[in-house]
């Protein structure tokens, strides 16, 4: 095989996989904002579900129920927003940012003592028999964590739900117009509770998946923005899974770049030169805040986010006897 | 009751229902008995307590006391869904359609069936059944926002009749239709009362009322005002007398127009809506002193931006705006304000008034800035509040007095609040959009006398209403507006009901008309 090919491989490979946490954020996410709520506390969720994960792992020994308690602190931990946005009906967008220092907050805490942690159990890595073989794309997708396949089955599985099924019509329908939903019997509310909760899951799945797997270790502030980048990525997917996937995969290949390229072979153009200087590090690290201004900006912008197609409650709590949109 | 063929048993029997709000008696005790295969009206004006009644007999709201029974079997619904299971669908005013879905979507909607995997063409194949069953024309498949507000009303009474709801209750279904699509409503109306369908039929318009219903019950201040009298067996005097609670004058009495120069004119304006599409495709008006120009046209074809392309509230993206001959396309509204441009705006919470501020500020708004009331950097509160008497009594606005928070001021007075400060200035130029929107007939009335007493002072007046009856018996000139295109200006002698209907839904007729359309 060529420099060239391996060197492409080797970098889609690293995308796939250090794009998973984000994917899970971002599906999360696209659950939520699909059913109206916009959620910017993605973040704090996702340090939360990283920092729970891998105490318990460390503590237990067991990376599974790391797992799961991780994926269950990230719902828990929605559900703070989900009260103050739907219930009290508050603003979404202080109550996200509240959510994600708080997270901050209390994952620096929690994790005080993991800080020189190096051999805390990972989940499982391990070829798909078969279909890892396949040249290129086998290695490309197919010799990874297990949390990056569970990321390929979750993104179809979302899609499905939202496009092609009840409870997915009635969560589109919650977002797009709570009052005719309201009119017809469906509990509003209740389906907010749960969409939102959804997005907490999987915030926490995806820290859980950064620290059992992807970078397994914990520092302060681990994600690294990656729970703005879920949040941006919402927007430019256009709130669909798979679109989102694509994103995700393509942010974790850029994010990847200046870590494992060092040794990038001569390309065109001295392209190979940008890919080896370590200031492109200091680019990729801004991505996050620049995203964050991106969505600010979007979603502040009304006629701008028709343009987009965002749920047209998006941001909007819903009191029943106010006029409709 | 005469003649024989109605069942014993009513559909509907609602006893003494009450239903109070924060500070509001919207029902005090109302009854209601609707028979099988009646179209039964409710008549009332605004805030007479017609929607809540309905809203309590569709699930939306519990009744604080009172008993329902349908078919003769007591009821009580927690919830729209429950309504429904009993047969009972209401169709809001606003209608509950989500905008992104496609009509088969919007139809199974909330439905038990499917419980999971969806499928787009056996509920498609049902609704078109359904649709030709009821002579309801409609295509399954396009999206909601594709469809024009008489097919999207359409699609509302099939998501009832998909549901299975004999008894529909229809809240102002007429508002928002020309005159040819309310026939066609009609038409439906009737086929479905004909096979045993019963509808129930809110509405404040009394022609409409005369024209559709079997039996009327009339609410007003939440109050019953005539339980079921037979339609054929009243007039529309009287009818309106039970409304209102007095003698209304049907006709306004109005002097001839003397129309002299243009005071305003538009001139191949274009602008954009708030999504950013063009909402204004190159309108050209000119309104003469002393007259009153309606525009006419069915709501949201562009009536909103052109006055506030007008009034300096929103980028005029070409074309120009002059007052007196004096260029003002984009000009601050303080400048309009110099220029003698009174604003009467459709929203009078947000924009035509400041709910925090007292009667007195808010009457203050146009003319602090100059003395007597303005002086430099200081406001002078006492010919501030002197100004505010000498209007709360010529406008005969009624407030508690002139420092309380105009958010308080009930509809009716607080469009007079706003009339008094944009008029009282002696305006060359008024705009006014739905001034008697939601208005008692009391009200209605007050505000028709100064715009008209305006229009006699000399002033040029746009009104821009989406009521044709009201242009028809104020305006001296009328414009059909229609998606942001000027359809025709007629002398309002020579209006013609039918003809300005066709074009509030986009025909051109008359002279020069294209060929061969419905």
């Amino acid at each position: 095989m060529s420099d060239y090919l391996i060197f492409f491989t080797t970098i889609l490979a690293a995308g796939v996989a250090s794009g998973t946490p984000v994917l899970y954020a971002t599906i999360g996410e696209v659950f939520s904002e699909r059913a109206g709520v916009l959620n910017l506390g993605v973040e704090g969720m996702m340090l939360m579900g990283a920092v729970t994960a891998f105490r318990v792992s460390h503590v237990t020994g067991n990376p599974w129920l790391g797992l799961a308690m991780g994926i269950l602190v990230g719902g828990l931990f929605s559900l703070l927003h989900a009260l103050v946005s739907i219930t009290l009906r508050g603003d979404q967008v202080v109550s996200g940012l509240a959510l994600t220092f708080v997270g901050f907050g209390m994952s620096s805490v929690i994790g005080w003592p993991l800080i020189d942690v190096r051999d805390a159990p990972r989940l499982p890595a391990f070829d798909i028999p078969l279909l890892a073989d396949i040249p290129v794309l086998g290695k490309i997708f197919f010799q990874h964590s297990v949390v990056v396949y569970i990321g390929f089955l979750l993104v179809p599985l979302a899609w499905f739900i939202i496009n092609r099924t009840r409870p997915g019509l009635h969560m589109r329908a919650v977002g797009e117009y709570p009052a005719a939903a309201d009119a017809l019997g469906i509990h509003v509310d209740r389906l907010r509770y749960l969409y939102v909760l959804v997005g907490g899951l999987l915030a926490g799945m995806a820290g859980a998946s950064l620290t059992l797997a992807i970078t397994p270790l914990w520092i302060e502030g681990v994600t690294a923005g990656q729970g703005w980048i879920a949040v941006g990525l919402v927007i430019f997917a256009g709130w669909d899974p798979f679109r989102a996937a694509f994103g995700s995969y393509l942010f974790g290949a850029i994010r990847r770049l200046p870590l494992d390229l060092q040794g990038a072979p001569v390309l065109p153009w001295n392209l190979h030169l940008i890919l080896r200087d370590p200031l492109l590090n200091y680019f990729t690290n801004m991505l996050p805040y620049l995203f964050t201004i991106a969505v600010l900006v979007i979603g502040s912008r009304e006629a701008m986010r028709k343009k987009l197609g965002a749920p047209a409650a998006l941001g909007t709590p819903y009191i029943r006897g106010e006029r409709g949109v | 009751m005469e003649s024989s063929a109605k069942v014993d048993v009513p559909a509907v029997d609602m006893r003494g229902i009450v239903k109070r709000f924060p500070g509001v008696l919207a029902n005090d005790h109302v009854d209601l008995t609707v028979y099988e295969g009646e179209v039964h009206a409710l008549l009332g004006e605004n805030g007479a307590g017609k929607s809540t009644l309905m809203n309590i007999l569709s699930g939306l709201y519990q009744p604080d006391e009172g008993e329902i029974r349908v078919r003769g079997e007591r009821v009580s619904f927690g919830s729209p869904k429950d309504a429904i299971r009993q047969g009972i669908g209401m169709i809001h005013q606003h209608f509950m359609l989500v905008p992104s879905f496609s009509v088969a979507e919007n139809i199974m909607l909330g439905m038990d069936e499917p419980r999971f995997l969806l499928d787009p063409q056996k509920i498609e194949g049902t609704v078109r059944e359904l649709s030709e069953r009821y002579n309801l024309d409609v295509d399954p498949s396009s999206k909601i926002w594709q469809l024009s507000v008489g097919e999207q009303q359409r699609v509302e009474v099939l998501k009832m009749l998909y549901r299975g709801a004999t008894i529909l209750i229809m809240d102002e279904p007429t508002a928002v239709l020309t005159p040819q699509e309310v026939e066609d409503l009609f038409q439906t109306l009737r086929g479905m009362a004909k096979s045993g369908h019963t509808i129930i039929f809110i509405s404040h318009k009394l022609d409409e009322v005369l024209a559709i219903a079997d039996r009327i019950t009339v609410l007003r201040r939440g109050r019953l005002e005539a339980a079921g009298v037979e339609a054929s067996s009243v007039t529309k005097k009287e009818l309106a007398h039970l409304m209102v609670g007095r003698e209304v004058l049907f006709r306004i009495e109005k002097k001839p127009a003397k129309a002299g120069e243009v005071v305003m004119e538009v001139e191949d304006l274009q602008a954009e809506d708030d999504k950013g599409l063009p909402a204004l495709k190159g309108v050209s008006l000119q309104v003469r002193s002393g007259e009153i120009l309606g525009l006419a046209g069915v709501a949201g074809n562009g009536q909103r931006e052109l006055a506030q392309a007008i009034c300096g509230l929103r980028p005029v993206m070409g074309g120009v705006v002059r007052v007196h001959g004096k260029e003002v396309t984009n000009a601050a509204p303080v400048v309009l304000i110099k220029e003698g441009v009174a604003y009467i705006p459709e929203d009078r919470h947000g924009v035509g008034s400041v709910p925090n501020l007292s009667v007195a500020e808010n009457l203050a708004l146009r003319n602090y800035r100059w003395p007597p009331i303005g002086n430099g950097w200081r406001i002078n509160r006492v010919a501030l509040r002197k100004q505010a008497v000498e209007l709360v009594q010529t406008f005969d606005i009624v407030t508690p007095s002139i420092d309380t928070p105009s958010r308080l001021l009930s509809g009716g007075n607080l469009q007079k609040m706003i009339l008094a400060r944009e008029l009282s200035g002696d305006p060359r130029v008024v705009i006014a959009v739905h001034p008697t929107r939601g208005l008692d007939v009391g009200a209605t009335e007050a505000v028709h006398r100064l715009l008209l007493q305006e229009r006699d002072q000399g002033a040029g007046v746009l009104l821009i209403s989406e009521d044709l009856d009201e242009i028809l018996s104020l305006a001296d000139r009328i414009a059909v507006i229609y998606e942001g295109q000027i359809m025709s200006v007629v002398d309002a002698e020579d209006a013609d009901i039918e003809e300005l209907g066709l074009q509030m839904a986009g025909t051109r007729v008359g002279a020069g008309a294209e060929k061969g359309e419905a």
